[in-house]
């Protein structure tokens, strides 16, 4: 050992206070600094979503009328309302949502259940992990190569079809992380029971992971209900009344996405009022999954 | 115990082989889910590249870099809206990432534990606001705004500096490549301040602890030990919003200024990938040679986020198994 | 082992408690730390009880006890680490050179640079074995790159790990092993130039071989460095300390030089959990 060696005075400038004590100011003010930016960094954060938020209440509901929901749309001046666009919106969010779930559930049950660790088991979860992240205006044009082309047109169904694309990763990420959490000494003492695997993940894990999986289907149904890029060339849009799956059907996004950018103000003034109502609910929808998720901790 | 686990063995065994059809059904169901969501995957992009095809083939490569776009002419490339997906997804990166850090910073260590929660969540509701939501946002309030306020003083005050100068020039219109920028950093910002958030909480408080022992200040301890400790990982978070601004099409259609041209100034108009494929799609009748084109894009433009969505999902590979 | 021979302290004595032989008995020095009526809480729940001790200069002060008894809560009031976290306070007094280290509006930087602490696992920094000892110089001193080096070889060997990693300062100090790590981290605190070290059971997470060179250090060290440490093995107390203090259950139970202690403890708890009888 060499330590008595090397074991004599400290080597340097002798321990300065007055040095360390400027030190330690200027370390403190930098602190201080670095500390306001970031206080003001979340502030700015939360002015753009207050600001949002504000104005689409101010120019909503400015805008906001019984005839929003009971007329259909009608060209400029002529008194026209949402309700055509509101409930395409709902069919095919809810449809597509329905369609989507099941498969993103049994996805993530694969990954959480049967694929620990295997090669084909990672990379769906990769794949999976880009479909949530993909460009939605993709998924959009690939259902019109495959739907709308061969099969004679613009449809509700492109559209349900293009929104359960987008549910799937949704789910299967919730739906794989929910039953990951549940403890492996739940699985053992069922199948020690005698139950089979499937009655297992059935009965006991997906019941475990029920507020889990229930979140992530209210996030999934967000997503899509403001989804406007993939209803652009799958459902196209409808001005008229319609709930036959297989014409055009209208939808709330692309509804406002061509009023907004119209020159006339009564569309505007509506798109601003559907804005609000897609908003309102999509939030409502984020904060009631998180409410989900809380009160089962 | 030992006992029973012995009296409890030959149970499963039996009880299994009658739930074995079940078993292989639901397995299979699983199985063929996943096996599904690959194919998926991997029909669009053989879809997109089929589509796109009969125009790789009328310009070759050439599309690729080509700044042309002309319906009667019949000419098409995707250099003006490549440029300008790369440039606008790039600078909103720029305008995110600080705000992004400092919001993670501030709910991981400076922020009263009461106020973590309901900020963090209200943050994460930005990610959740429609992007059609944004774009209206972005047409009415924020392009307005810049045009009268924030461009002119900029113009006026970096228009004139030797070098740089140039990147801010022109006319005020409040639409163009800085506000599709400015407005797709707001959208990205809660996935990069999420992502933070996430791998700073990850680093072992001990360690913190380590640094705060030897007499560091919060910063210090941020920039000392959490951030190297993170860097791979805030990275992956980085790259992710990246891949998010890349394909983002509905807010930036309404505020690029949808402009087939590159232009010097930020503040000039342009396009990207995303939006001529919205705003064109409609005017391309079925089997013409634009139609090819701006599925051809969208081969690209599936391409390029692929890879970035891929590479940052690797960097996250740490984050995921934890 | 030239440098325990010329401190005097390598001929453990025979004398024997409970099995654990004890160093001499040796004078302390005068105190460095005055705690006194000190109380810690963890939100309502008073973690310590009305604490009173010295802690002599330039010795090493054992703190022993069962788990949950209060000692490592004391070594973390002791550089208001506890500071950290909402909900944790101290009230009474722990002086040290005229301040009150509990005291609210204690410059808490200024503190820790006086007070090192090693924690139980080795807790290297993600940088160059290089950058961790720079890491904590920088933040107290301004030095040229040559006094950096100096100061570096100088903590590191009295670290006793300068032999080790002298060619490869530049390399990561993660692929050092446990003990080296553990090392390099007592290099890191001693870097600052403190006056006391407080140690939170720093060999437990290691094998028997780094546990003694980390033993042997300790004892060297004190010769510049006032030593508190926590351990939950009470030969390590016996072999380390020259004063040595068991807790229970919040209270300080009894404090004493190490040979009395572990010879002849005057409170019967003491003598239970000493002779093994629980803990």
């Amino acid at each position: 050992m060499s330590i008595s060696l090397t074991a004599g005075a400290v080597p340097g400038p002798r321990k300065d206070p007055e040095v360390a004590a400027a030190l330690g100011r200027r370390r403190k003010r930098t602190n201080t600094i670095i500390r306001a930016l970031c206080v003001g960094a979340t502030l700015i954060g939360l002015a753009f979503l207050a600001s949002i938020l504000i104005t689409l209440t101010y120019r909503g509901f400015e805008a906001m009328s019984v005839r929003v929901f009971t007329n259909v749309t009608a060209p400029p001046g002529s008194e026209g309302g949402l309700l055509n666009a509101i409930v395409g919106s709902l069919i095919q969010a809810s449809l597509g949502t329905a369609i989507g779930t099941p498969i993103g559930m049994l996805v993530g049950t694969y990954l959480a259940e049967y694929a620990k660790g295997s090669k084909f088991g990672n990379l769906v979860r990769f794949v999976s992990d880009i479909l949530l992240s993909a460009p939605s205006i993709l998924v959009g044009l690939f259902v019109y190569q495959i739907l709308v082309l061969p099969f004679g047109g613009f449809s509700g169904w492109a559209g349900v079809v293009a929104l359960a694309i987008i549910v799937i990763p949704v789910v299967v990420r919730t739906t794989e992380d929910m039953l990951t959490l549940i403890p492996n000494t739940l699985r053992e003492a069922v199948i020690g029971l005698g139950s089979p695997k499937w009655k297992m993940i059935v009965l006991i894990c997906w019941k475990s992971a029920m507020s889990g999986i229930i979140t992530g289907i209210l996030l999934a149904v967000a997503r899509v209900a403001g989804e406007t890029a993939p209803l652009l060339f799958t459902s196209l849009g409808n001005n008229a009344w319609s709930t036959n799956l297989s014409a055009p059907m209208a939808s709330l996004p692309v509804t406002i996405y061509s009023m907004a950018g119209s020159p006339f103000e009564d569309w505007i003034a509506l798109a601003w009022a559907g804005a609000l109502l897609i908003t309102l609910s999509v939030l409502a929808l984020n904060v009631l999954a998180r409410s989900v998720l809380r009160t089962r901790k | 115990m030992s006992q029973a686990a012995t009296a409890t063995t030959p149970l499963p065994a039996t009880a299994r082989r009658g739930g074995n059809i079940g078993d292989i059904i639901f397995e299979w169901a699983c199985k063929g889910s996943g096996l599904l969501v690959l194919v998926l995957l991997g029909a669009i992009i053989v879809e997109l590249f089929i589509a796109g095809l009969p125009a790789f083939r009328a310009f070759g490569l050439q599309f690729i870099w080509s700044t042309e776009w002309d319906p009667v002419r019949e000419v098409f490339g995707a250099g003006v809206s490549i440029y300008g997906t790369i440039v606008t997804a790039i600078l909103a990166i720029a305008f995110a990432v600080p705000l992004a850090f400092g919001v993670a910073f501030y709910l991981t260590e400076l922020a009263p534990t009461w106020l973590r929660g309901p900020v963090g969540t209200a943050i994460e509701l930005l990610a959740a606001v429609p992007s059609i939501i944004y774009g209206m946002w972005g047409f009415f309030v924020i392009a307005p705004a810049f045009a009268a306020h924030l461009q002119p003083w900029i113009i006026d005050n970096f228009g004139e500096l030797p070098l740089v100068g140039f990147l801010f020039q022109g006319a005020p219109f409040g639409t163009g490549i800085f506000t599709a920028a400015f407005i797709l950093a707001i959208m990205i910002l809660p996935f990069i301040a999420a992502t933070m958030r996430d791998v700073f909480l990850q680093v072992p408080p001990v360690y913190k602890e380590s640094a705060y022992g030897l007499g560091a200040t919060t910063w210090e301890v941020m920039k000392g030990v959490v951030l190297p400790y993170t860097r791979v990982s805030v990275v992956g978070g980085v790259m992710l919003g990246l891949g998010r601004a890349l394909g983002e099409t509905m807010a930036v259609t309404f505020v690029i200024g949808n402009a087939n041209r590159i232009s010097t100034s930020i503040f000039g108009p342009g396009n990207t990938i995303a939006s001529l494929i919205a705003l064109e799609f409609g005017e391309s009748e079925t089997g013409s040679l634009k139609l090819s084109s701006l599925l051809a894009l969208g081969f690209i433009l599936f391409v390029l986020s692929f890879i970035v969505l891929a590479t940052s999902r690797y960097l996250l590979r740490s984050r995921l198994k934890a | 082992m030239s440098s325990t021979t010329e401190t005097g302290v390598a001929d453990t004595a025979s004398q024997s408690f409970g099995g654990v032989q004890a160093r001499s008995e040796v004078a302390l020095n005068a105190p460095r730390i005055a705690i006194k009526n000190l109380e810690f809480f963890y939100g309502d729940n008073r973690a310590l009880k009305g604490i009173d001790f010295l802690i002599p200069d330039r010795q090493v002060t054992g703190m022993i006890g069962p788990s949950g008894c209060g000692k490592s809560t004391l070594l973390r009031v002791l550089n208001r680490m506890y500071s950290l976290y909402p909900g944790q306070r101290a009230t009474g007094e722990a002086m040290i050179d005229g301040m009150n280290i509990v005291a609210p509006d204690a410059d808490l930087n200024a503190l820790r640079a006086k007070i090192g602490m090693v924690f139980q696992k080795p807790t290297p920094f993600p940088m160059t074995i290089y950058e961790n000892i720079a890491f904590g110089i920088r933040l107290h001193e301004k030095l040229s790159r040559a006094q950096m080096d100096e100061r570096i070889e100088w903590a590191l060997s009295r670290a006793a790990i300068w032999d080790e990693v002298k060619d490869r300062l530049d390399a990561s100090a993660l692929g050092l092993s446990g003990g080296q790590q553990q090392r390099l981290c007592i290099a890191r605190t001693i870097a600052v130039r403190p006056e006391v070290i407080l140690f939170d059971e720093p060999t437990s997470a290691l094998d028997p071989i780094s546990t003694l060179k980390i033993e042997e250090l300790i004892d060297e060290l004190k010769r510049d460095f006032t030593i508190v440490i926590v351990t939950h093995n009470m030969q390590q107390a016996a072999r380390c300390a020259d004063q040595v203090a068991f807790f229970y259950l919040g209270e300080l139970i009894e404090v004493a030089p190490a040979a009395q202690m572990f010879t002849a403890p005057k409170h019967p708890k003491t003598q239970e959990y000493i002779t093994g009888r629980f803990g």
